[in-house]
């Protein structure tokens, strides 16, 4: 298992060029905010760097993920990054099975203790512990263990990274991210449902290359890829400027491509590089395709309301509301209004006429 | 809580509780006064209730040319305050979006630099009456803590949402979470305040309009 080519060595082998390697860096290096200067070091960094020893795990999820990075779209150095790195444990990828597979895993911790990374992706029923196994082992059984050596986390997916869809209302399981759970280690979030590719190679290439993890938002992911909305880059915000909005999917608006806000899009309250760095390399995007985004990379973004819903919206069931509180309000209203009747007439009825007498005996 | 939590409250089960407090509070208020009843009136009438009525709820609402300087500061300024304030309310396509969420149907919108004007305007008008009432003697004496509270929960939706609409450094969602927060507050605090004025203003100028009119006097 263990191997001493480096990263560089892998890509050579894979046949890149020196120049569609520095094209990659420098991309890295752009993506991620960099000075140009710095696209020599990288370069340096990752052709030097060891094999980095990789346990993937998969709890509740849909494969989504995997297939967003291993299917994404022709072989390019970004894909060929993540197929440099040594992937000991990948439950959907690797070609063991049973015993065999989980002994990988025990034996790439085992050497690579406190050096591996780990991926995680989908969340963790903190509920029945049967709810999700792998092997017999509960998820947050193989998390803890697993992570306990980890150098540094990537969870990869708003699954990992905040729960996702599992979390969402009712939350059946009790589902949870890593970073509920494991409070001790480096996590980095690299949410999206699933995440953009180029954003997990990225942050595994500045792994690669500085030892380090990148600097994080709040909500724990880089802020490289997650420091704008895709509303403030998106080629659609002139439209939303002006008040030109489709109203459905096919109006004159929408063939016009006019902002795609009334039809709830989510753009202005998520955070993502949709909008710049674009799917199927660079191609296309959901909103460049006429559809709003969803909000996918932030948390709990299935609990807010219809994905049709815009975001001004109320999302709860407000015509149920209001006629009970009318009706609330009508009925109080009518109590009060007869007792303050009742005391109107008591008071009338008791009220004794001031008479001449009265006055001169005063 | 995290931001997206606050704003999935504030759009769900916040509105449903300031809608709540608010249809509860004012029908109360209004079928509460108007159940008390009025007193038979056992003389002739010399003209029309309604019509008396409704043109004193029209009249009151325009410019008299015996009011003072000062007098037409509170006018002109509370004039350009309301305008502003409603045309923003009921004008902004996104306004819209959430009327139609709550009401079923929508209305056409004005252009969003229309809407930036008036909230502009809205915003200048409150600071300048909010400054007046502070360095007018009389004003500043007959003020109390609920003249200032109306003020701020009046102020507050108009300048998050110009924040909102004008600057996006800063982060979109929380601020649209505050926003909406601050209308549902605005709307807690109608029952209970001056506020009220938006509906009762017409009910008490017409019952005004109305007593004039059945006496056969200028209301």
């Amino acid at each position: 298992m263990t191997d001493h080519r480096t990263v560089g060595d892998i890509l050579r082998g894979q046949g890149i060029s020196r120049r569609g390697f520095m094209k990659f860096c420098a991309a890295t290096a752009s993506m991620m905010a960099m000075p140009p200067g710095m696209v020599p070091a990288i370069a340096q960094a990752l052709d030097n760097a060891r094999r980095p020893s990789v346990i993937w795990l998969s709890f509740q999820e849909c494969t989504g993920c995997t297939e967003s990075l291993t299917r994404s779209h022709t072989p390019t150095v970004e894909g060929l990054l993540f197929e440099s790195i040594s992937l000991d444990y990948h439950h959907t990828l690797q070609a063991a099975s049973g015993h065999a597979a989980e002994q990988a895993r025990e034996q790439a911790m085992h050497e690579n203790q406190g050096k591996y990374l780990m991926v995680v992706d989908g969340s963790i029923p903190l509920g029945n512990p049967g709810y999700s196994t792998i092997a017999g082992i509960s998820n947050i059984d193989m998390l803890t263990e697993t992570a306990a050596g980890a150098a540094a986390i990537i969870a990869v997916g708003t699954c990992a990274a905040f729960g996702g869809i599992p979390h969402a209302n009712p939350n059946p399981t009790g589902a949870v991210g890593v970073s509920e759970i494991i409070k001790d280690k480096p996590i980095i979030n690299v949410s999206g449902c699933p995440p953009i590719p180029v954003v997990i190679t990225g942050v595994l290439a500045h792994y690669l290359t500085f030892g380090t993890i990148p600097e994080l938002d709040k909500l724990g992911r880089p802020k490289a890829f997650f420091g704008e909305s895709i509303h403030d880059r998106c080629y659609r915000r002139p439209f939303y400027d002006k008040g030109l909005f489709a109203e459905t999917f096919d109006d004159e608006g929408a063939r016009q491509g006019w902002c795609l806000y009334k039809l709830g899009c989510k753009g202005p309250t998520t955070y993502n590089a949709c909008a710049t760095t674009k799917w199927n390399a660079g191609v296309s995007f959901p909103i460049q395709s006429g559809h709003g985004c969803i909000g996918c990379s932030e948390p709990d973004f299935w609990d807010g309301g219809g994905l049709y819903r815009p975001l001004s919206a109320t999302t709860a069931d407000i015509g149920t509301t209001a006629l009970l509180a009318a009706g609330a309000g009508a009925v109080a209203g009518a109590v009060a209004g007869r007792l303050n009747k009742g005391a109107k007439s008591q008071a009338q009825a008791q009220h004794e006429k001031l008479t001449v007498e009265d006055i001169e005996e005063s | 809580m995290t931001e997206t939590d606050f704003l999935n409250w504030v759009r769900g089960t916040g509105m449903q509780i300031a809608l709540t407090v608010f249809l509860v509070g004012m029908i109360y208020r209004l079928l509460e006064n108007y159940l008390i009843g009025r007193k038979k009136s056992l003389a002739e009438p010399k003209g029309d209730e309604w019509r008396h009525g409704l043109n004193t709820v029209w009249r009151r609402s325009l410019l008299h040319s015996n009011l003072t300087t000062r007098g037409y500061f509170t006018l002109v300024a509370g004039y350009i305050f309301h305008l502003a304030f409603l045309i923003t309310l009921f004008f902004f396509a996104q306004h819209i979006e959430m009327f139609k969420s709550l009401l079923g149907f929508g209305w056409p919108a004005l252009p969003p630099l229309v809407i930036t004007v008036t909230a502009v305007l809205g915003i200048v008008a409150l600071i300048a009456v909010l400054f007046h009432r502070i360095t007018d003697p009389v004003k500043r004496m007959l003020s109390d803590f609920q003249d200032y509270l109306t003020w701020f929960l009046t102020f507050f939706p108009l300048i998050t949402g110009f924040l909102l609409i004008t600057q996006s450094s800063l982060p979109y969602k929380g601020l649209l979470a505050v926003h909406i927060l601050s209308f549902e507050l605005l709307l807690i605090a109608i029952p209970f305040t001056k506020l009220s004025h938006m509906v009762t203003l017409v009910i008490a100028r017409w019952y005004n309009g109305a007593i004039a009119g059945y006496k056969g006097v200028q209301s």
